[in-house]
C-alpha cells in the first residue's frame, strides 16, 4: 500500500492508504485520533474539523494526498483533561457539551478564530462557528466559552 | 482533574480531585468489563432488591448501577448525587455504571423525561434503605440505639460523637440481602449537601479534549467494519446481488440474508469504497402516500378508528359565545442526530454481546435474543455513549445489523451509517393533524373539542420494526411505543365542556418513533395557539386570558415568572403595527407536561421580515418548576437544548419524501439551526426543593412551537398552523394578509 508522511500534533508519521483520496478524516481516525468526529463526509456539519496550516478545514473534504507538506492538529493536539488549552478549559468550565459529538469541532474552529481575533464580538464567534452544527442546543455555552477564553464575559 | 483509572474488575471509577467528580476508564475509554464476553449473571439484577443498585467495596467506595443512561443529560452526576447524599458518603467514592443489562437493574428505557423522576427516586429510595440497613448493622455493633446513630462520610457514628464504622468494615464481602423499602426513611432537604447543587459533569473533561470514546469509536480485537447498502426504495426486494463488482477490493465480503444486504471488510475505508461499488438490482416500489397533501389523505383515511379520549362537562349556552375553529399540522421529522448511528456486535455460538448507544439496553434484550436465536440471559447489550439521541434513532437499527452479520462471518462486527442513511432511515416523530374547535365567552372558555389524526403505531405497545431483521426476514417482536403521542391535547384551563378526540390512522407513512417530548410540541402548538386565537376573539390579553381559567398556584407563578422576565405589557394580540417592514411582537405559551409534571411558561420576541418572509427570533424567556432540582445547571443545559432543538424543529424541519422514498438526506436538505440563528434565552428555575422531582428533559420543548407562532401573529397579524415556519410560507401568508 502506498504510504504518506504527515505532521500530525507536531510529529511526522507515516500513514498508508489504498489510494490517494482517501480523506485525511479516516486518516486521522484510524491512526486512533478519534477526537475528530464522523459527521457528514459531505463538508456540511463541521463534527471533523481540524488546524491545517493554522486555518479550521474539514478533515473529511481533504484527501490524505492534499495533507502532505501540512502542519495538521487535531483536538488531541491542544491539551489534555490534565492539562486542557484555555479553550477546551472555557468550555469544560462552562459545561459546554451535552453529547459531545460536535464538541471537538467547535473547539477547533474557535482555537482557529481566537488565533487570528484575540477579541472577538459575540457576532464575530457566531460567525466563524455558522459552519460547525449541534443537534443538542448547546450553542448558547459555545459562545459563552469562547468569549470567556478571550478574556471577555459573554 | 480527570485521571485515568485501571480498573480492576468491572467497575468504572468515579473519583474526585479538585472539587470535579471525574471518571476514569480502563482499556480503550470503556469500563474493562464492557469486553467481558456473555452474560456475566453473578450479579443480582432485581430493581426491588438494594443489591441491584448499590455494592459497598473494600476500599470505601460504593458502587452505583443505573439502568438509566446518560446521552449527554447529565445523569452521571445526577444519579451519584442523589445516591451519595441519601447514603451519607462522599460524591468521589461512587463509582458509576449504566446500561450494562448483565450489570445494572432494569429500570425501564432513558426517555420520557423520566431518567430522574422515575430512576433517580428509585435509586433514592435503595440508598435510603441501605442507609437503615448500615444503621441498623452499626446499631447492633456498638450496642447503641440505631435513632442515636448517623451516617455520614461512609461511616455510622454516633450523634453525639466519636469513631465511626466504615460502610466497609460493616457489609463487604456480603450482600445487603434487603428489600427496597418505599418507607425508608428519606433525608430532610433542608440538610442536602449534594442535591441542589451544580455539580460539574464528569464525563465533560473527555469530551472536551477528544477522550471520550462514543460507540462510533470504539473498537474490539479482531474486529470487521460493515456497511448495509438500503434498497433505492423502502419496500424494494432484492433480485440479485452481482459480487464480482466489488471482487477488487481486498479483505471485503459480501453478506446477503433475503434482503438484508452488506458489505463487510477489515479495512473501514475500503469497505465503504466496496459499498459504493457493489452492483445490486432492486425491485420497484413506491407505496408512500403523496407528501403535499399528507395532511388531507390523514383526514380522510379509511382506516381511521375514532377513540374519545377526554369528555366532560357540557358547553354553557351563551347569546354572546363567539366560536372558532383551525387546523394545525406538525410533519414528520428526524432525530438528525450530529453522528450517524454505529454499533458494534460479537455474536459467539452459545452468546452475544452488543455494544450500543440504545436507550433502552434492557429492553431490547427479548428482540435482540429472539432474531439471533439466543437465550435472553445469554445476550448482552451494553450501553456506550453515542451522538446525542433524542428518543430512537438509527442506532437500535445499527446494533441489530451488527449483530445480524457477526452472527453471519463470525466475528466482531462494528456497522456504521452514513449521513444518508440516518437521515433517511431512522424513525420518524410522526405527523400529526389537529383540529380544534371551540366558544369564548364573557372571557371564559365555555367549550373546547379537539380532534388529532395520528398513527396507531404510535399507541400503547406495538412494534417499530428493526430494519436488518425485518429485511433479513428474522422474527422482529415488539419494539417499543412511541411514547403517548395524544398528552396535552386538552386545554390547561377552565372550560365548561373538553372534548378530545383521536382519529387513529393505521399506518405511519415512515416509521415512526419516540421523538423527544413524544407528540407533545405538536399538541401544544395547536392548544396554545388556538388559546390565543380565543384570547384575540374575546380581545383579550394573552396572559391575563390564561391567568383567568388557572387555578394551580404552580401554574399562576410560572406564567406569572414568564410574564415578568418578558416585562410583558398587557394588551390584545395583534399588536398595532403588523404592517411594518419588519413586524415585531411578543408571543405566550404555557404547558403542564402531561397534566402532572413539569410546569413550563415560554415566551418569544420576534422580528418578522414582511419582504423576505423571515422570523428572527430575538429573545426567549421561560419560566420553569421541575420540582426538586438534583443539578440546576444540568437542568438549565436541558431547557437550552429544549428550546433551541425546539426551534430548529418548529422553524426549519420537515422530512420529504418522493413515493418510494426519504429525499432529504443530508444537512443542505434538511437543514438544522446554526449559531446565526439561535436567540438570547433567559431562564428562570423556580425552586422546590423540598417536591417530587418531575423531569427536565423535554418538558420545554412542548411550549415552543405555540410561543412562536403567538409571538409571529401578534408582530404580523398572520397565524401560522403548519410547520415548518420556512420563510416561503410566512411570505405567502403575509402575501395573503398584506395585499
Ligand atoms: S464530517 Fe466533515 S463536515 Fe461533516
Ligand atoms: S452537544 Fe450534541 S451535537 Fe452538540
Amino acid at each position: 500500500m502506498p504510504s504518506y508522511r504527515l505532521r500530525i500534533n507536531g510529529s511526522e508519521r507515516s500513514v498508508e492508504s489504498p489510494d490517494a483520496d482517501k480523506p485525511l478524516l479516516y486518516v486521522l481516525r484510524d491512526a486512533g485520533l478519534t477526537g475528530a468526529k464522523f459527521g457528514c463526509g459531505l463538508g456540511q456539519c463541521g463534527a471533523c474539523t481540524v488546524l491545517i496550516d493554522g486555518t479550521a478545514m474539514q478533515s473529511c473534504q481533504m484527501t490524505v494526498a492534499d495533507a502532505q507538506g501540512k502542519a495538521i492538529v487535531t483536538i488531541e493536539g491542544l491539551g489534555t483533561p490534565a492539562k486542557p488549552h484555555p479553550i477546551q478549559a472555557a468550555f469544560i468550565q462552562e459545561q459546554v457539551p451535552q453529547c459531545g459529538y460536535c464538541t471537538s469541532g467547535m473547539i477547533m474552529s474557535a482555537a482557529a478564530l481566537l488565533s487570528k481575533n484575540a477579541k472577538p464580538s459575540e457576532d464575530d464567534v457566531r460567525t466563524a462557528l455558522d459552519l460547525n452544527l449541534c443537534r443538542c442546543g448547546s450553542h448558547v455555552r459555545v459562545v459563552r466559552a469562547v468569549m470567556a477564553a478571550s478574556g471577555q464575559r459573554g | 482533574m480527570n485521571k485515568i483509572v485501571r480498573t480492576s474488575g468491572f467497575s468504572r471509577r468515579a473519583l474526585l480531585k479538585g472539587g470535579a467528580l471525574t471518571v476514569g476508564f480502563a482499556l480503550s475509554g470503556l469500563p474493562r468489563g464492557a469486553f467481558a464476553q456473555g452474560a456475566a449473571g453473578t450479579r443480582m439484577l432485581d430493581p426491588k432488591e438494594v443489591d441491584a443498585f448499590l455494592a459497598v467495596n473494600g476500599d470505601g467506595t460504593v458502587t452505583l448501577f443505573c439502568g438509566k443512561v446518560d446521552l449527554g443529560q447529565g445523569l452521571r452526576i445526577a444519579m451519584p448525587q442523589i445516591a451519595a447524599e441519601e447514603l451519607g458518603i462522599d460524591i468521589a467514592k461512587i463509582n458509576y455504571i449504566e446500561g450494562d443489562t448483565a450489570l445494572t437493574p432494569n429500570q425501564g428505557r432513558t426517555s420520557g423525561s423520566n431518567g430522574i423522576q422515575r430512576g433517580g427516586v428509585q435509586i433514592r429510595q435503595a440508598a435510603a434503605t441501605a442507609r437503615k440497613a448500615l444503621v441498623e448493622l452499626a446499631a447492633q455493633r456498638l450496642q447503641a440505639n440505631a435513632d442515636d446513630l448517623v451516617a455520614v462520610d461512609g461511616q455510622v457514628r454516633r450523634k453525639s460523637g466519636g469513631p465511626g464504622i466504615d460502610f466497609a468494615s460493616l457489609v463487604v464481602g456480603r450482600q445487603f440481602d434487603v428489600k427496597l423499602d418505599p418507607k425508608a426513611p428519606l433525608k430532610d432537604p433542608a440538610a442536602y449537601t449534594l442535591v441542589g447543587k451544580s455539580l460539574p459533569r464528569p464525563d465533560v473533561p473527555a469530551k472536551c479534549t477528544g477522550t471520550a470514546t462514543y460507540i462510533q469509536d470504539f473498537s474490539v480485537p479482531g474486529m470487521l467494519h460493515a456497511r448495509v447498502i438500503r434498497p433505492p426504495a423502502i419496500g424494494a426486494e432484492l433480485q440479485s446481488v452481482d459480487e464480482s463488482s466489488v471482487k477488487d477490493f481486498s479483505g471485503v465480503k459480501v453478506v446477503r440474508i433475503k434482503n438484508f444486504l452488506a458489505v463487510v471488510g477489515e479495512d473501514e475505508w475500503t469497505t465503504m469504497r466496496a459499498a459504493r461499488a457493489l452492483k445490486a438490482q432492486w425491485s420497484e416500489w413506491s407505496g408512500l402516500p403523496e407528501q403535499a397533501t399528507l395532511a388531507q389523505s390523514m383526514h380522510a383515511d379509511p382506516s381511521l378508528t375514532a377513540q374519545t379520549l377526554i369528555s366532560k362537562g357540557t358547553a354553557a349556552k351563551s347569546e354572546n359565545a363567539k366560536a372558532l375553529t383551525a387546523r394545525y399540522f406538525w410533519p414528520m421529522q428526524s432525530h438528525a442526530s450530529l453522528g450517524p448511528s454505529c454499533a458494534v456486535a460479537d455474536v459467539r455460538a452459545d452468546s452475544a454481546t452488543v455494544w450500543t448507544a440504545s436507550q433502552g439496553t434492557h429492553g431490547n434484550q427479548t428482540t435482540y435474543a429472539r432474531f439471533l436465536k439466543l437465550p435472553k440471559d445469554k445476550v448482552r447489550l451494553i450501553y456506550v455513549e453515542g451522538s446525542g439521541c433524542y428518543g430512537m434513532n438509527g442506532h437500535e437499527d445499527a446494533a441489530a445489523e451488527a449483530a445480524i452479520l457477526s452472527q453471519a462471518v463470525g466475528r466482531p462486527v462494528r456497522v456504521q451509517w452514513t449521513r444518508a442513511e440516518e437521515h433517511g432511515w431512522d424513525p420518524k416523530g410522526p405527523p400529526q393533524l389537529i383540529e380544534v374547535s371551540g366558544a369564548v365567552a364573557d372571557g371564559r372558555i365555555v367549550d373546547w373539542r379537539t380532534d388529532m389524526w395520528i398513527p396507531q403505531t404510535t399507541r400503547g405497545l406495538l412494534n417499530i420494526p428493526l430494519l436488518g431483521p425485518e429485511a433479513a426476514g428474522l422474527d422482529n417482536i415488539v419494539g417499543l411505543n412511541t411514547g403517548l403521542i395524544s398528552q396535552n391535547g386538552d386545554p390547561p384551563y377552565a372550560a365548561d365542556r373538553i372534548e378530545v378526540v383521536a382519529h387513529w390512522l393505521k399506518t405511519a407513512p415512515l416509521r415512526p418513533a419516540p421523538l423527544r417530548s413524544p407528540g407533545k410540541p405538536a399538541n401544544c402548538f395547536a392548544v396554545e395557539s388556538f388559546t390565543d386565537e380565543l384570547a384575540t376573539a374575546a380581545g383579550l390579553d394573552p396572559v391575563a386570558f390564561r391567568l383567568n381559567g388557572l387555578k394551580d398556584p404552580r401554574a399562576v407563578e410560572v406564567l406569572k415568572r414568564t410574564a415578568a422576565l418578558m416585562k410583558w405589557q398587557a394588551r390584545p394580540s395583534p399588536g398595532s403595527n403588523t404592517a411594518a417592514a419588519v413586524a415585531k411582537g411578543r408571543g405566550i405559551a404555557y404547558i403542564h407536561y402531561k397534566h402532572s409534571e413539569t410546569y413550563v411558561g415560554m415566551g418569544m420576541e420576534v422580528a418578522v421580515e414582511r419582504a423576505t418572509g423571515r422570523i428572527k427570533v430575538e429573545r426567549v424567556a421561560c419560566a420553569h418548576d421541575c420540582g426538586q432540582m438534583i443539578n440546576p445547571d444540568g437542568v438549565r443545559a436541558q431547557i437550552e437544548g429544549s428550546i433551541l432543538q425546539t426551534l430548529s424543529r418548529v422553524l426549519m424541519e420537515e422530512v420529504k419524501f418522493d413515493r418510494s422514498r426519504v429525499t432529504s438526506l443530508d444537512w443542505a436538505s434538511y437543514p438544522i439551526m446554526r449559531f446565526s440563528d439561535v436567540p438570547k434565552i433567559d431562564i428562570d428555575l423556580i425552586e422546590r426543593q423540598t417536591e417530587p422531582p418531575l423531569g427536565a428533559g423535554e418538558a420545554a420543548c412542548a411550549a415552543v412551537g405555540a410561543a412562536l407562532a403567538n409571538a409571529v401573529f401578534d408582530a404580523a397579524g398572520v397565524r401560522l398552523r403548519t410547520l415548518p415556519f420556512t420563510p416561503e410560507r410566512v411570505k405567502a401568508e403575509l402575501g395573503g394578509k398584506a395585499s
